[in-house]
């Protein structure tokens, strides 16, 4: 039995295949990856399932921006320093040749042990790392390579130097970056996107997701504790406010869902990154199509349109 | 848990003094005051210099020459996309916002003319749910901007807020890119954002339009801070600096430009109204 609101969003699917959305672009996939992820939302609405997302984003041995780097890019050189203060591991800037183009890419890296994580801040990043990435959008912008940014960070910083550095005006200062920039811009969440620090780096011309990654205003653990007044009750929060991909989708948050090998991306990085590599394309296909001068109208135009109300 | 907590959204609990005092008591001096005290003290402690959070309402008409403002989009009210439900559901929390505070979101804004200068307001209110931005807010913070671009004024906005809007999911961190995207919009006409961060600024709107101001002032001892002192210590185990997160401290590490006392804050930005006002030397 279908239920109201499979129908619903089958309806959207089917919709989407056909119509353009804000920016006159169609939806990331062709007609099979639509069914896997129809074949997805008909069991994901289930509280379990949105857990078991938040769960496979955080797994250990999920590929991390750097995975992907050595699968899509060429020629790859990473970049270092925000030419102020220090170089932030927990952000890898870079250039690299995809698909036979130069691209700037910007990541959230994760570590693999104990060593590397601590090395890397367990992926969060300091206002040194952000002003990387600023550096590193503007000298995109400056030689019209696209940027390419994949996001997966728990969540910003919560530190005695990150406040004194300022992150909060770090955050603001590379979003209104990134929606200055001339050339086209993709970000993917890859696995956590965590608040502030995920859209420091989202405020890009499409907006995609793996199918098994997170977009969160605060973690669930956060958001229970605040709430629920217990950290324990996650879940609980996870279901409540719906971070899996399915739901951003409908909110019109992102612009596409990436799909991942069954059972998730770590189960098979290389067709995972395969995946991903075909929907980046994709995306910067369909924002060649658009003239310079409006990429950035389109940009502001499609984030100022975000939110529900009467 | 509590090094997974992200602590980008602090709601309510910040600003909070220890224990149960009255609103009108001082929590620097214990002074207690009337209302129609603090009123015409412009709700600072007359005693010690404490600066109370001052409502929305009280702040436009201490900013604003009298009979000026002109509200705009006060219809605006808030849905609830996702059905939220914690230990209540969200829509009661609104309905009960809106009985409490007499206002329709936690955010007013409006035309009106400071010493002779013309300008826009956008003026939180943190009484409201604890100046959470949601979609009301973004939109709200946006539809000022295009209105001061339209009528080629700066635009002054005043923040008090503990960060997103927990109950509006990814929509309310959406509220960021939003704000960002209207303040770029703003600039872009050729007008200022005048920014001044009152108690508390935090989180998703210090994160967002409120450290896009040409100019950045602060009001004395106001948390402004991306993560709050509470949620730091509990994280990190770090002996935190006396003064961590304050206004004070800001200043020191540059983040702001001014610290402005409240009874001198009208007089201050319509000094910078005017210098952004005459630019073309008229």
């Amino acid at each position: 039995m279908a239920t109201d609101h499979e129908i619903h969003l089958r309806d959207r699917l089917t919709r989407l295949r056909s119509l353009s959305l804000l920016g006159g672009t169609k939806v990331s996939g062709e007609l099979e990856k639509l069914q896997r992820q129809l074949n997805r939302i008909q069991t994901a609405p289930t509280d379990e399932e949105i857990w078991r997302s938040v769960e496979l984003a955080r797994h250990q041995d999920r590929p991390y921006t750097l995975d992907y780097v050595e699968r899509l890019l060429d020629d790859w050189v990473e970049l270092h320093g925000d030419r102020g203060r220090a170089d932030d591991a927990a952000l890898v800037v870079g250039l690299g040749k995809f698909n036979g183009r130069t691209v700037a890419l910007v990541g959230n890296q994760k570590g693999r042990d104990i060593k590397e994580r601590t090395h890397r801040n367990f992926g969060m990043a300091y206002p040194e790392g952000y002003r990387k990435a600023m550096r590193l959008m503007e000298l995109a912008d400056r030689h019209g390579f696209p940027l390419v940014s994949l996001v997966d960070i728990p969540g910003a910083y919560p530190g005695v130097a990150a406040e004194q550095h300022g992150q909060g005006g770090a955050i603001a200062r590379a979003q209104a970056l990134m929606a200055r920039l001339d050339v086209p811009t993709v970000a993917c969440v890859i696995g956590e996107g965590g608040s502030g620090g995920a859209i420091a780096t989202a405020l890009t011309d499409r907006v995609l997701m793996q199918e098994n990654a997170i977009y969160t205003v605060i973690s669930p653990e956060g958001c229970a504790a605040i709430l629920w007044r217990d950290a324990s009750e996650a879940k609980k929060a996870a279901a409540a406010f719906k971070p899996d991909a399915v739901h951003c989708l409908e909110l019109g948050v992102i612009d596409g869902i990436v799909p991942e090998p069954e059972g998730g991306a770590h189960t098979d990085p290389d067709a995972a990154a395969r995946l991903l590599g075909e929907s980046l394309q994709e995306a910067l296909d369909e924002l060649d199509a658009v003239p310079p001068d409006d990429l950035k109208r389109r940009r502001r135009a499609k984030f100022r349109s975000l939110g529900v109300f009467a | 848990m509590s090094s997974r907590i992200d602590v980008s959204i602090e709601h309510r609990n910040v600003p909070e003094p220890p224990g149960k005092q009255h609103p009108n008591t001082c929590p620097e001096c214990d002074s207690h005051y009337r209302d129609d005290e603090l009123e015409a003290a412009l709700w600072v402690c007359p005693h010690c210099g404490h600066h109370f959070p001052m409502r929305a309402r009280s702040r436009i008409a201490s900013l604003a020459d009298q009979g000026s403002f002109a509200e705009e989009a006060a219809e605006l009210r808030s849905e609830d996309p996702l059905s939220f439900f914690d230990l209540r559901p969200y829509t009661e929390r609104l309905a009960e916002a809106e009985m409490n505070t007499g206002l329709g979101e936690a955010m007013v804004i409006g035309s009106a003319v400071v010493d002779g200068t013309a300008c826009e307001l956008a003026v939180m209110d943190f009484s409201f749910m604890g100046g959470s931005m949601g979609s009301v807010v973004g939109e709200k913070f946006s539809r000022a901007c295009d209105s001061a671009a339209e009528r080629g004024v700066p635009l002054v906005s005043v923040t008090a807020s503990g960060g997103a809007r927990m109950q509006e999911g990814i929509l309310s961190l959406m509220q960021l890119p939003k704000t960002v995207c209207a303040v770029e919009d703003l600039h872009d006409s050729g007008q200022p954002l005048i920014s001044v961060m009152t108690h508390p600024t935090t989180a998703g709107v210090l994160a967002s339009f409120a450290s896009l101001g040409d100019v950045i002032v602060a009001e004395p001892g106001a948390l402004v801070a991306f993560t709050g002192p509470r949620v730091v210590q509990q994280t990190t185990r770090e002996k935190l600096p006396e003064d961590f997160g304050l206004a004070e401290q800001n200043l020191r590490f540059g983040h702001i430009d001014a610290i402005v006392p409240r009874p001198e804050l009208k007089p201050y930005v319509s000094r910078l109204l005017r210098l952004f006002s005459s630019r073309n030397g008229d």
